[in-house]
């Protein structure tokens, strides 16, 4: 180099191939700060820079990732809760329709003790009834027959067989009657 | 503005900037002597590499906001196109140096469209030269390390797999391209073509100013919009060169790395 410029230098005074001293230093003192502040102090820093940048974008389609297989996971999760909840329901369902019925079955066989419960008692008012009935008859018969007697044995005995004919139809009657109460 | 001073020494005749008049400027304060336009310039972009980098990556978030949008896609620019293609894996112990490069690089470069301003620091070949000669002590130093001093030079000048009777021709070559021309072309690239878009540059502004501004005749004046107009498709022009240049330096500078870290086959 030092060759070709004193080759060059030779031509003529002015030579813009020969390097000026104090430019040579202004240009080693110009490079040699920007290498120290950019080159040494600055371009490490974007070079972490952009290392952490790649690593966030790098983490941030991990993230991505992990987000949708969560996502994946709690939608199955839903869905089986959902299907659990419906055969719960499905079961509440079939439980009270159960109790239902139950509650009909007994309802009815309650009240059908009650009727029967109604029933007996209103016979046994019935058979009281006629109990009553037929002691009030008996007293009745009784009156009857006396009075009847009373007017046999008052009335002179005209007729013999018309007296016969009387007795015996107050016989008929009575047992007629007495027929009547007993049934 | 340095058209200003050529226009001012020329007198009535349209003269074309020379490289002297372009590139050979005065000190800003009279009697500092290094204290000159490409300097300071020099210094200015060290310190905008600097605000930018700062702004972006001091606090670096994981979301990226504004600035460090901007220069996150730089940085992305360099690793994917510029170090893991000639490092592979070696990529990230490398990005440090390389960003420092090429946004360095850039802004030099691009110190030549920004108004005002209006010069390329690498137009001075020093400004290249060091960072020519940086890579290429980290070259050799890296390729001795990891090849041993021998093993450099053996991997460099006699790959293996040749028939004898080329390596007579072979390894001179290889030892003077490796060695002599490629640091000289590493930095001449950049420099030359930084010169000749700020020669271009100025010779079309130059032709606008002076045949609609100085001299203002009928005939002259299209010439004067001629020269407008490629002043600003040259501008266009110069700015991908600009970008270009950078990333071929930053380029080399990993492919120069690459090549010492793992022997060439």
């Amino acid at each position: 180099m030092t060759l070709a410029a004193t080759l060059l230098a030779a031509e003529g005074g002015a030579n813009p191939l020969i390097p000026h001293d104090y430019e040579l230093i202004v240009g080693i003192f110009a490079f040699a700060v920007v290498f120290l502040v950019v080159g040494r102090m600055l371009v490490p820093r974007i070079q972490k820079t952009l290392a952490e940048r790649t690593d966030a974008i790098e983490g941030g389609i991990k993230r991505a990732e992990d987000a949708q297989a969560e996502a994946q996971a709690l939608q199955q999760q839903y869905r089986d809760q959902l299907a659990e909840a419906r055969q719960e329901a499905a079961r509440l369902r079939e439980e009270a329709r159960e109790q239902a019925a139950q509650i009909k079955a007994e309802l009815r066989e309650e009240a059908q003790a009650e009727a029967r419960r109604l029933i007996e008692a209103a016979h046994a008012q019935i058979e009281a009834d006629r109990q009553q009935a037929f002691s009030q008859l008996r007293a009745e018969i009784g009156r009857l027959s006396t009075d009847l007697a009373g007017r046999i044995v008052g009335e002179s005995l005209e007729d013999e067989a018309r007296q016969r004919r009387t007795v015996d139809r107050f016989l008929d009657e009575l047992e007629s009657s007495s027929a009547q109460a007993v049934r | 503005m340095s058209a200003l001073t050529v226009l001012a020494s020329s007198g009535d005749e349209f003269g074309a900037p020379t490289p002297e008049e372009l590139f050979q400027l005065p000190p800003i304060i009279p009697g500092v002597d290094w204290f000159t336009k490409p300097v300071l310039l020099a210094l200015l972009s060290s310190v905008l590499v600097i605000a930018f980098c700062w702004a972006a990556f001091a606090n670096p978030k994981i979301v990226p906001r504004g600035v460090q949008n901007v220069v996150e896609y730089g940085y992305m620019f360099v690793r994917d196109q510029v170090a893991r293609p000639f490092l592979g894996k070696d990529a990230d112990r490398w990005m440090g140096l390389l960003v420092s490069i090429f946004f360095t690089v850039l802004v030099w470069n691009l110190m030549g469209v920004i108004p005002i301003l209006q010069f390329p620091v690498a137009s001075h070949i020093a400004f290249p030269a060091v960072l020519a000669i940086m890579v290429y002590v980290i070259k050799v130093y890296l390729g001795m390390k990891h090849q041993g001093a021998v093993g450099y030079f053996k991997n460099m000048m006699f790959p293996p797999g040749l028939p004898k009777p080329i390596y007579v021709l072979l390894a001179p070559i290889e030892f003077l391209s490796n060695l002599i021309i490629a640091p000289f072309t590493h930095a001449v690239r950049l420099f030359a073509n930084m010169f000749a878009g700020h020669m271009l540059l100025a010779f079309f502004s130059m032709v606008g100013f002076w045949f609609l501004f100085e001299k203002l005749t009928p005939l002259g004046a299209p010439v004067g919009v001629v020269g407008v107009v490629m002043t600003i498709i040259l501008t266009g022009f110069e700015m991908f060169i600009q970008f270009l240049q950078a990333f071929l330096f930053a380029m080399l500078a990993a492919m120069y790395i690459g090549g010492s870290l793992h022997a060439e086959h």
